[in-house]
């Protein structure tokens, strides 16, 4: 049973990536219809512009001070970079038709992976130890203290964001905005800058999952935004794409399954898969949410922008 | 093994290395200039050719083999060997195959058309497999001072050899390595299913299960996973003395931390690819106690090694990589077929180098009828301090029975 419940809280570890990464997707999606594929390599260079503060910095200030200048680092690179992407790349095409800027995604996508194996190189970045972690145990699941402080910390930015959409002024004219930018616009909402805000946040909280990555499995990779990526736009649809809410909770699913998947697949078809069948457990929740339930577990209004 | 374990070579040190490899140049085409004039006319030249990645990330490890090749032709002719009666001159004919397969076949090509009698190298396996097929159309012997990959010599060629342990002679090591030395009787088993990375965990299982081991998980996960919480989790349940893993230092750094995470006891173990200071920084302080072989002895460790090592500094002014002791023992064991055939022709020396039975720096050097390096070392090393430490030198053959019945025999005691 311990190692039933240790599943369980590395699913709702990875879930929690998952969901942080998976709000990115979901908050141009609702606003623009546009699958932003950038996302995942700006994740990525979150993580890279990271790790190379950890490294500059070294062990010259205390480790929490360093990890908090490479987490300030990171979201400044990655919000001036969303800004970017969005006035360069998407904005020039809000009025054209539906493929052109997905597919410009997908070139924004490979030109940011290959500027970052060109600046880090396409070697594997490690980090520096910076906090000594501490060992939870609980009734036999072990956990670290940073995959304490990284679950908690991500509960805590979901629920601020929740509360932010919910009540602010600029939260109010995102969901405006969401609902018709015609009429928002008419009714003296700035949706361009609704719009580059929303990329802006939506970057500033994939840098902090890049940081998170980097702090889970102490590691950076010019590639590692692209499978993350994916899995994010799994979770955004399994939630139900648009749907803040069901990011989070599509996130957290999506790690459940894919731990459960790995932890077990191989015990119930007796060998037949292994446990490197995880990532085709993930997609096959892609492909199944997109057959039965377009619109995903919340998602009921955006079935149409599907 | 080589390009797995120097892909993690920044790209700065890269740049540094190209820069000083071009620095390196001078002295062959010095040699070569000079040549000529101090010798008569009726002196006999024999062109060794050698081939390795002397630009790019990898150019320190091939500038290495280049380097022993170097000395080993310089040697030989400040011994002024004669060869069927005639005097002869060794000449050495460098090219760069920056492991690249491709770069690789317009060198060996390249090599054949300058008449080589005999070729060293390449240092990538991926770069010695395409290349070997050329030489072997045109008779000339090869031997690879460090291609590792079982197909290198699988081919079905007379003319390809090999001067270090392969890739299938490192599974069953550590296997008699785990069964007699740790005494590891429950075993869990991970790979990354690449070629490599499972054919090495395969041969690793076959020899546990034959020596009366339990394999209690067999897992997979891919060269390109960071995540293993799963996997190890349900090896947690299963409790086992030891784990291996066949794959390299990115997966096998993050999977010893998330070890330490979940509070897994068992050691761990696996081949030359993790065997890297990349895999130390990757898995920090969990790597302590973690083990992992590679093919050769520590250079400190070889017959020949400390003179070797001194020769060597004092005459390219820096230290041996890796692979130069290979380089140069190749180069001798051409000369000695060559002395023995009484010829230079490739055709003449290439049955007399199936027949070598020389003592080099790197050892006793004799082939298989494959043309592997009979009862090549491996060396398993363990993580202490923070550095590689050579723990023990096994030779894959039947030698490796007697000193682990003779360990069993002081437990006992």
């Amino acid at each position: 049973m311990d190692i039933f419940f240790q599943q369980i809280t590395n699913g709702l570890l990875l879930g929690s990536i998952y969901a942080l990464v998976a709000l990115g997707y979901t908050m141009v999606y609702g606003i623009l219809g546009l699958i932003n594929f950038a996302h995942g390599d700006i994740v990525m260079v979150g993580a890279l512009v990271a790790l190379s503060v950890m490294m500059a910095l070294g062990a010259s200030l205390p480790g929490v001070a360093v990890l908090l200048i490479a987490a300030g680092a990171a979201m400044v690179v990655c919000v001036v970079l969303g800004l970017f992407v969005e006035r360069a790349a998407y904005r020039p095409l809000r009025r054209a038709p539906r493929l052109a800027p997905l597919i410009t995604a997908i070139g924004v996508s490979i030109l940011i992976q290959y500027s970052a194996a060109l600046i880090w190189g396409k070697q594997y970045i490690s980090m520096p130890e910076l906090v000594k972690p501490a060992k939870i145990v609980i009734g036999g699941v072990q956990i670290t203290s940073t995959q304490a402080f990284i679950f908690v910390l991500a509960l805590s930015i979901m629920a601020a964001l929740l509360w932010f959409v919910k009540t602010s002024r600029m939260g109010r004219a995102m969901r405006a905005t969401e609902q018709n930018p015609d009429v928002a616009g008419l009714m003296g909402v700035d949706t361009t800058r609704v719009i580059a805000f929303t990329f802006a946040l939506g970057a500033a909280i994939g840098a902090i999952a890049g940081v998170m990555v980097v702090l889970y499995y102490g590691q950076g990779h010019y590639f590692m935004g692209f499978m993350l990526g994916l899995k994010a736009f799994t979770a955004a649809v399994l939630g139900g794409i648009g749907n803040i809410p069901g990011a989070m909770l599509g996130g957290m699913l999506l790690g459940l399954i894919e731990s459960l998947a790995a932890g077990y697949i191989g015990d119930i078809t007796g060998g037949l898969f292994g446990s490197n069948y995880r990532d085709v457990f993930a997609f096959l929740v892609l492909v199944l949410v997109l057959m039965l339930r377009p619109s995903g577990l919340m998602g009921v209004r955006s079935g149409d922008r599907a | 093994m080589n390009r797995r374990q120097l892909m993690h070579t920044a790209a700065a040190l890269a740049m540094a290395l190209a820069l000083s490899a071009c620095g390196d140049k001078a002295p062959p085409a010095a040699q070569k200039a000079e040549a000529p004039a101090a010798k008569a006319p009726e002196v006999q030249v024999v062109k060794i050719g050698v081939a390795s990645p002397t630009t790019g990330a990898q150019a320190h490890i091939g500038i290495d083999i280049r380097n022993g090749v170097q000395l080993a032709i310089e040697d030989a002719n400040k011994a002024g060997i004669t060869i069927g009666g005639k005097a002869v001159r060794f000449e050495m004919v460098a090219e760069d195959d920056e492991a690249n397969p491709t770069k690789a076949t317009t060198v060996a090509q390249k090599m054949v058309d300058s008449k080589i009698s005999a070729m060293v190298g390449h240092f990538n396996s991926g770069a010695s497999i395409p290349a070997s097929k050329i030489y072997a159309d045109a008779g000339i012997p090869q031997i690879s001072p460090a291609s590792t990959n079982p197909d290198y010599t699988l081919k079905g060629y007379k003319t390809t050899f090999r001067v270090v342990a392969h890739d299938g002679q490192q599974g069953p090591v550590l296997a008699r390595f785990a069964l007699n030395q740790l005494k590891a009787k429950t075993i869990a088993v991970i790979d990354d299913s690449t070629a490599y990375g499972q054919g090495l965990a395969d041969n690793f299982e076959a020899t546990i299960k034959a020596g009366g081991g339990k394999i209690v998980a067999r897992e997979h996960t891919t060269d390109k996973d960071t995540d293993f919480k799963a996997i190890l989790t349900k090896i947690r349940g299963r409790n086992p003395d030891l784990i291996m893993f066949g794959g390299i230092d990115p997966q096998a750094g993050p999977m010893v931390k998330q070890m330490a995470e979940l509070g897994i006891k068992a050691k761990f173990i696996g081949g030359d690819g993790m065997q890297t200071p990349n895999y130390i920084k990757l898995a920090g302080d969990a790597a302590e106690g973690t083990m992992a072989s590679i093919p050769g002895l520590p250079k400190e460790q070889m017959p020949g090694g400390a003179e070797f090592l001194a020769k060597f500094k004092a005459r390219f002014g820096k230290d041996v990589e890796l692979f130069a002791p290979m380089g140069y023992d190749a180069v001798m064991v051409f000369i000695e077929a060559m002395k023995r055939a009484g010829s230079w022709e490739p055709a003449k020396i290439l049955p007399e180098v199936g027949k070598t039975n020389f003592n080099g720096v790197i050892g006793p050097i004799a082939f298989d009828e494959k043309g592997d390096l009979r009862n090549g070392p491996i060396t398993i090393y363990v993580v202490k301090g923070g550095k590689w430490e050579p723990l023990e030198t096994v030779t894959p053959g039947a030698a490796q029975a007697a000193p682990a019945a003779n360990a069993a025999d002081v437990a006992k005691k």
